[in-house]
């Protein structure tokens, strides 16, 4: 058994080595394929990305009616939190609000002279409110808009953004969607065209097939230097599509950083670089084994 | 050893008949020519016995297998007890010389040591020792089929079988080919030779079976070449 296994990996280098131009090409191919499949993991993280740096931008503002208790607002905080639609609740006292305003009106001087010449405080007490989805905002104010909550509440933000909210959110959702089957499709076509070269090599070697068999060669000693061959050519295809992404992905950061904003993909590729590793190189490695495996099949029949 | 008993072989249905009812047998130690034109049945004897293709009647027998009953995981194991050579010689062209015929000895589970000293033994013999680390394509037609002839019998088979091995080389290189296997009939290993080259059949004067539209018309203990 071990004499047989290691000539399997001693023929399966010994062929890797000698075709050539067939390996050649089908290394070229193989990298070709893995790398739109590097390039699929990265388009993942930059939708994602995206997606959520459009739902970071959407939450609905709650303004409380200048005489509600704060004890009652940091009760309806509480039941707001408890909502399974909800993320997060962010509390801003009325004085915070103020202080904010005067802050950002600093070099204002009419408007921080008409506020001090109030002699009170204008502004509403509010809680910014965050849905896990984005489509769940119209539930959330619902909730709000209830009789036993309205009665305390001023205004809330969803009733006048709605349309740009459900927008938004749209977006999101394509944004997601849409990345997904992108991903698979494309996933597929590399798999479907990692699968027909190396059918094609095999079909060339067809001839050779036959021989080991007239010779005498069981079907594991026929099948297993292919699957040797084809596993190499995919281990060596993932590291050249990765080494080749690595520049690729130097030179593209700073235009997707204008486009979306704390995207850093070549640092993200970096400290990835053994998941990304990982993935990669075992795809290329499953395409290569399990195609050649299926491959010769059909050349080991009399 | 071998046996064919009453084997037809027919393709389309019944339409095309490759072989009708041919029945003969050889004995251990034989070397018999399968002589007639192309077309005739002899290289569908050949596939029959190797277990490539498989009879639409009758039986084939070689040693205690049946060979038309083996099946496809069965084959490889069987084939081992005989060594084939082709017109195209069917060397490996990633393998070099030595490590064609040691592929022979590879596929048995034969121990390396054993490869190290039989193979270069065998080449010896076919005079390829000195080309041993040459290519398939480094060589010629005539030193290609003796690597085929090496391989063919570097794992002591019980028969070799040899389809028109002479077909592709010159006078001077097909009778080298055949004193070659001349030779390996007297070290007691059977042969089967297929061809349709009158000159070697003439000159072998040893058993010839005569087929002629897939039936056998003439088997002659010391026979000659005898156009149909």
């Amino acid at each position: 058994m071990f004499t047989i296994i290691s000539r399997i990996f001693q023929f399966g280098f010994k062929n890797f080595l000698r075709n050539g131009w067939l390996t050649t090409i089908t290394v070229i191919i193989m990298t070709l394929a893995l790398f739109v499949f590097s390039w699929l993991i990265f388009f993942g993280v930059v939708t994602g990305r995206a997606a959520s740096s459009i739902e970071d931008k959407i939450d609905i503002s709650v303004y409380f009616n200048t005489n509600t208790a704060e004890d009652e607002i940091l009760s309806i905080q509480q039941s707001l939190e408890n909502l399974p639609q909800v993320a997060s609740v962010d509390y801003v006292s009325r004085d915070q609000a103020l202080a904010a305003f005067e802050q950002s009106h600093a070099n204002d001087p009419t408007i921080t002279q008409a506020v001090s010449e109030l002699g009170s405080n204008p502004l509403e007490a509010s809680l910014n409110v965050k849905a896990k989805d984005p489509s769940q905002y119209g539930a959330i104010a619902s909730y709000l808009g209830s009789s036993t909550l309205s009665q305390y509440i001023d205004t809330i933000s969803y009733n006048q953004n709605q349309g740009v909210i459900d927008r938004l959110a749209r977006i999101v959702k394509t944004v997601e969607v849409g990345g997904a089957v992108v991903m698979i499709v494309f996933a597929l076509l590399a798999g479907l065209v990692v699968f027909n070269t190396i059918r094609l090599a095999i079909y060339a070697n067809r001839e050779e097939i036959g021989v080991m068999r007239v010779v005498g060669a069981s079907n594991v000693l026929v099948r297993g230097p292919y699957v040797v061959e084809g596993v190499l050519c995919g281990a060596i295809a993932a590291i050249l599509a990765l080494i080749v992404s690595a520049p690729l992905l130097f030179g593209v950061n700073p235009y997707l950083n204008v486009f979306i904003p704390g995207l850093n993909i070549f640092p993200y590729f970096m400290s990835h670089i053994l998941m990304l590793s990982v993935y990669v190189l075992g795809f290329g490695v499953f395409l290569g084994g399990v195609s050649s495996f299926i491959a010769v099949r059909r050349y080991l029949k009399n | 050893m071998i046996v064919f008993q009453g084997v037809s072989r027919k393709f389309d249905g019944g339409e095309q008949t490759a072989l009708e009812d041919v029945t003969f047998e050889v004995d251990p130690g034989e070397f018999v020519s399968l002589a007639g034109r192309s077309g005739a049945g002899k290289t569908t004897i050949i596939k029959l016995l190797i277990g490539e293709d498989r009879p639409s009647k009758g039986r084939v027998y070689f040693g205690q297998y049946e060979v038309n009953k083996l099946h496809d995981k069965d084959l490889p194991a069987f084939r081992r007890h005989i060594g084939v050579v082709f017109q195209d010689f069917r060397l490996l062209p990633t393998k070099n010389a030595y490590e064609n015929v040691a592929f022979a000895l590879e596929v048995a589970g034969r121990p390396q040591r054993e490869i190290e000293e039989l193979v270069p033994q065998v080449l010896d013999m076919v005079g390829l020792i000195d080309k041993m680390k040459n290519f398939p394509s480094q060589l010629s037609g005539g030193e290609r089929q003796r690597v085929a002839i090496a391989r063919a019998m570097v794992h002591r088979p019980e028969v070799i079988i040899a389809d028109e091995p002479t077909g592709n080389l010159d006078p001077f290189h097909t009778f080298e080919i055949v004193k070659l296997l001349e030779k390996i009939n007297e070290l007691g290993t059977t042969v089967l030779l297929a061809t349709h080259d009158k000159e070697v059949i003439n000159s072998l004067e040893r058993r010839v079976i005569t087929l002629d539209r897939g039936r056998i018309v003439r088997d002659e203990k010391k026979g000659k070449y005898i156009l149909v």
